[in-house]
C-alpha cells in the first residue's frame, strides 16, 4: 500500500502525495479501512491540467495520523460506496462538483444543487411503492426558527419506512469564496461556514493556516482558543437538552435551558463582544486576552451556571414521563453508526470512541483536555445524556484552564504560507469532528479549500435513525441530532 | 412535582427589564458605529481596503459606513491609523429606512412608527413567521432567543408562528440564496395583507458576507419591500427586540 502519512495541521509537500492508478487507488483504501482505518475524507481536487484528482484521507485514530492517497479520474470510476457506506455522501459531492460518475454507486443524488445544475427540488426522490403507503413531505420552510431543508417520510401508517432529506437551500458559495485567499474575507467565511459553530471552524481555519506557516500559538491563546471551543460545546449542549425537552412538553426544563444557554453565550460575550464568539479566535491566536477580572467573573459565571444547569437538567432525568418518550427512540446501533462514519457527541452516544481532541490533540489540548464518556444505547435518550455529560466534562476542563491560563502573547504574526502544500486540519466541535482542508499553489495562496462540517456526515445516521419510527418522533429524533443545515450546504 | 416547583423557585426571575431599563452588555460589545472624518489624513484608503464586506467607501463628502453591510468585526477599527472608527455600545441599530442605515458621523437611525391603523389592526400583538433564507444561523440563533425567558418577546405580543397564514409579516434572515428564492417568496405571498418585512442581519438587507456570490441574492432588497432593517452580524437579541418595538410605538 503507498500512502503518505500526515497529521493535524501538518502540511504534506503535494508532490509527496502519490498518485495511483484509479484501481489501485479503490483497492488499497477499502484495504485500509479493513484494516481498521476511518474514512477521514473523500474529495475531488482540480488538476492542473483540467482533469480531476481523487484524494482519500484515512485516519489512524490510534495514532492520529492520517494516511492520504490519490488517483487522477476522468469521467468515471468504481465507487467505493458499495464497500465502504461512509464514502456515499462524499461521492455524491465528488458527481454534483466535477460531473465524474462513480460507477455502481447506490443511490446517486444532488447534494446541493449549486448553480448550472438541476432546480433545487427536482430531484428523483428514492420512493416506497404500494398502495398502502402515504408521503410526508415537509420543507424546505419549517414551523419554527430554523434553517431551511427537504423532508420526505415515506410511511406505512405513522410508521415511517424511510426518510428522504434533501439539501441544499443554504448553499451560499463558502468553499469558492475560499480559494485565492488568504483574504480580508476568508476569517469571516471560516466563522461563518456555521454560525452556531463559530470558535469551532475559526479555530479550525486559524489551525490550519499556522500548520501551514509552520508557526504554533502561545500556551496562553491556545488556552483561550480551547475556552472558547469548550463555551460553545456548553452554549449549544444545554440549549439541544432544553429543546428536547420542549419537544415533548416539559416546559419547565426547556425554559431554564433556554435561558442558561443564552447565559452562557454572555459568558462568550464578555471575553470578545459576540455572543457567537464572532471576532476572538485569530490566525496567530485570539483577538482579545483575558484580564484577571475577566478571569475571576468568569469562573464565577460559569460556576453558576453550572449550578443552574445541574438543577434544571436533574428535572430531565428525574421525570419518568419523559425518560419514557427518550428511552428507546431513535435507536441506531454502534455498528451501523460505524458503518457510516458518524462523528461527534451522537457517534459517542451509540458507543463510538471517538474524538478530535484526544485522538488529534494538536497544540490545542495536548497537554489538558477534558475527560470523554461514551454512551451505549444510541437512542434519543444516551444522545441527551451523552451532551450533559460533555457539558459537565467541558465545565471541569474549563475551570482547570482558567486557574492557570498559560503565558505568551494573545497573537503573534504569521509568516508566508508554504506553497505546494496540501494540509488537513481537524478540530472537535460541539456536533463533531470539523475537517478543513487547503492545498497552496506556487505563491502560497489557497488552490483550494474544502470544509466537512460533521452534519455532512451525519445527516444519514438521522434518517437511519428514523427507519421504524412512528412519524411523531420525528421532531424529537431530529433535536437529538441537531444537525447543521448551513455547515452541510456551505 | 414538588421538586419541579422547587426548581422553579431556585432558578428565579430572569425577564430582562428592557425596555424601562437599558440592557446590560459586555463591556466588548460592538454596537452602533461612530466616524470622525475630521481626522481622516487625504486619499487614506486604509479602512476601505481593510472591510471584509465593502461597508466602507469615501465620498466626496467624505467617509461613509453602511451598517447594513457592516458585519462589527472592528477590521477597519484596527486599520485606521488616525481612531477616526469607533464601536459604541449603543444597541441601538435598526432603522425603516435603508439610506436611513449610512452613517457618515455620530448620527443615530431612526425607526418610524407603524400608522395609527395598521397598529390598531395588529392589536397588542405581532406575529411573525421566521424565514431562513440562506446565511449561517447566527441571526436565527439570535432570533430564537427572543423567545426564551429573558428577552420574551411574547410580553409585547411578539412570536414567531409555524404558517404563514397565522403570520402579520415575515422577518427574513440569509441573503437569499438561489435555492431559497422561491420559498421566500412563496412564504411572503400566502402572508394575508396587510404584511411587514423585517430584514434581520447584514446578510438579509445586502447579502453580507457573500454579496456578489453567484449562490445568492444579494439580500431581500429588490425582492420584497422592507419595513425594518437590523443590522448586526448577527444582531444582538436586544437589538432586534428594541427595533421591533420601535416599529410597533412602544419606544
Amino acid at each position: 500500500m503507498v500512502f503518505a502519512t500526515t497529521r493535524n495541521a501538518t502540511p504534506l509537500p503535494i508532490a509527496a502525495i502519490p498518485v495511483m492508478e484509479v484501481g489501485g487507488f479503490r483497492r488499497d483504501v477499502l484495504a485500509a479501512i479493513d484494516a481498521g482505518g476511518r474514512l477521514l475524507l473523500l474529495t475531488g481536487l482540480p488538476g492542473n491540467g483540467g482533469e480531476t484528482r481523487l484524494l482519500a484521507g484515512i485516519a489512524d485514530d490510534a495514532r492520529g495520523e492520517v494516511a492520504v492517497c490519490s488517483t487522477v479520474v476522468a469521467n468515471a470510476y468504481p465507487a467505493l460506496t458499495p464497500d465502504c457506506p461512509a464514502a456515499h455522501h462524499f461521492e455524491r459531492e465528488i458527481a454534483e462538483q466535477y460531473g465524474i460518475h462513480p460507477e455502481g454507486h447506490p443511490w446517486l443524488k444532488p447534494v446541493r444543487f449549486p448553480p448550472g445544475g438541476p432546480t433545487i427540488g427536482d430531484a428523483e426522490f428514492f420512493s416506497v411503492a404500494g398502495s398502502e403507503i402515504h408521503e410526508v413531505a415537509v420543507g424546505p420552510v419549517h414551523a419554527g426558527v430554523i434553517e431551511p431543508g427537504h423532508f420526505r417520510f415515506n410511511c406505512h401508517g405513522e410508521r415511517v419506512i424511510h426518510l428522504e432529506i434533501s439539501l441544499g437551500y443554504q448553499h451560499r458559495g463558502v468553499e469558492r469564496a475560499l480559494r485565492g485567499g488568504p483574504d480580508r474575507r476568508s476569517v469571516h467565511l471560516a466563522e461563518t461556514a456555521a454560525g452556531d459553530t463559530t470558535a469551532g471552524h475559526a479555530a479550525a481555519y486559524c489551525q490550519l493556516l499556522e500548520g501551514l506557516a509552520d508557526r504554533e500559538c502561545s500556551p496562553r491563546a491556545n488556552a483561550l482558543r480551547a475556552a472558547a471551543i469548550e463555551l460553545e460545546r456548553i452554549a449549544n449542549h444545554i440549549g439541544d437538552l432544553g429543546a428536547l425537552a420542549g419537544d415533548v412538553g416539559f416546559l419547565p426544563a426547556a425554559s431554564y435551558c433556554g435561558r442558561l444557554r443564552g447565559d452562557v453565550l454572555n459568558l462568550t460575550a464578555e471575553l470578545c463582544g459576540s455572543r457567537l464568539g464572532r471576532g476572538w479566535i485569530r490566525p496567530g491566536g485570539v483577538a482579545h486576552d483575558i484580564g484577571p477580572d475577566q478571569l475571576r467573573d468568569l469562573n464565577k459565571g460559569l460556576s453558576e451556571a453550572e449550578r443552574d444547569m445541574r438543577n434544571a437538567v436533574d428535572l430531565l432525568w428525574k421525570s419518568s414521563s419523559l425518560r419514557a418518550r427518550f428511552e428507546n427512540t431513535g435507536v441506531l446501533h454502534s455498528e451501523a453508526a460505524a458503518e457510516l462514519g458518524m462523528v461527534g457527541p451522537p457517534a459517542r452516544a451509540s458507543g463510538i470512541d471517538r474524538d478530535v481532541r484526544r485522538d488529534f490533540p494538536e497544540a490545542l489540548y495536548r497537554d489538558r483536555r477534558p475527560s470523554i464518556s461514551l454512551g451505549e444505547n444510541g437512542d434519543v435518550f444516551a444522545r441527551a445524556l451523552q451532551r450533559w455529560r460533555e457539558i459537565e466534562h467541558s465545565v471541569a476542563f474549563l475551570i482547570e484552564v482558567l486557574d492557570d491560563p498559560g503565558s505568551g502573547p494573545a497573537v503573534s504574526a504569521i509568516p508566508a504560507l508554504v506553497p505546494n502544500a496540501l494540509v488537513l486540519s481537524l478540530i472537535e466541535g460541539w456536533r463533531g469532528e470539523i475537517v478543513h482542508l487547503a492545498e497552496t499553489d506556487a505563491t502560497g495562496r489557497f488552490s483550494h479549500y474544502k470544509i466537512v462540517d460533521p452534519s455532512f456526515r451525519n445527516w444519514f445516521a438521522l434518517a437511519y435513525a428514523m427507519r421504524g419510527q412512528p412519524i411523531m418522533d420525528f421532531p424529537l429524533c431530529n433535536k437529538s441530532f441537531n444537525l447543521s443545515y448551513c455547515g452541510h450546504d456551505l | 412535582m414538588f421538586k419541579t416547583l422547587l426548581a422553579r423557585a431556585r432558578q428565579g426571575y430572569r425577564t430582562a427589564a428592557y425596555p424601562t431599563q437599558e440592557p446590560v452588555l459586555p463591556a466588548l460589545f460592538r454596537g452602533r458605529p461612530e466616524l470622525d472624518p475630521t481626522k481622516c489624513a487625504e486619499g487614506c484608503r486604509e479602512c476601505v481596503d481593510a472591510c471584509p464586506t465593502g461597508a466602507l467607501r469615501v465620498t466626496e463628502a467624505g467617509l461613509e459606513l453602511d451598517t447594513g453591510r457592516c458585519i462589527f468585526c472592528e477590521a477597519c477599527v484596527s486599520a485606521c491609523p488616525e481612531g477616526a472608527i469607533t464601536f459604541t455600545r449603543d444597541w441601538r441599530l435598526a432603522s425603516s429606512r435603508r439610506d436611513g442605515l449610512t452613517v457618515t458621523g455620530d448620527e443615530r437611525p431612526k425607526v418610524d412608527a407603524l400608522g395609527r391603523e395598521l397598529r390598531r389592526l395588529l392589536g397588542r400583538s405581532l406575529r411573525l413567521r421566521q424565514v431562513s433564507a440562506g446565511g449561517c444561523n447566527g441571526c436565527e440563533v439570535e432570533a430564537n432567543a427572543l423567545g426564551n425567558v429573558v428577552f420574551d418577546g411574547s410580553r409585547f405580543g411578539i412570536e414567531f408562528v409555524a404558517s404563514p397564514r397565522h403570520a402579520d409579516g415575515i422577518l427574513v434572515t440569509g441573503p437569499v440564496t438561489t435555492n431559497m428564492k422561491e420559498a421566500l417568496l412563496m412564504t411572503y405571498e400566502a402572508v394575508a395583507e396587510p404584511k411587514l418585512v423585517i430584514a434581520a442581519g447584514a446578510c438579509a438587507i445586502s447579502g453580507g458576507l457573500y454579496r456578489g456570490h453567484a449562490e445568492a441574492c444579494d439580500g431581500v432588497e429588490g425582492l420584497l419591500p422592507v419595513d425594518l432593517y437590523v443590522p448586526g452580524c448577527p444582531p444582538h437579541p436586544i437589538t432586534i427586540l428594541d427595533g421591533l418595538l420601535r416599529l410597533l410605538g412602544r419606544i
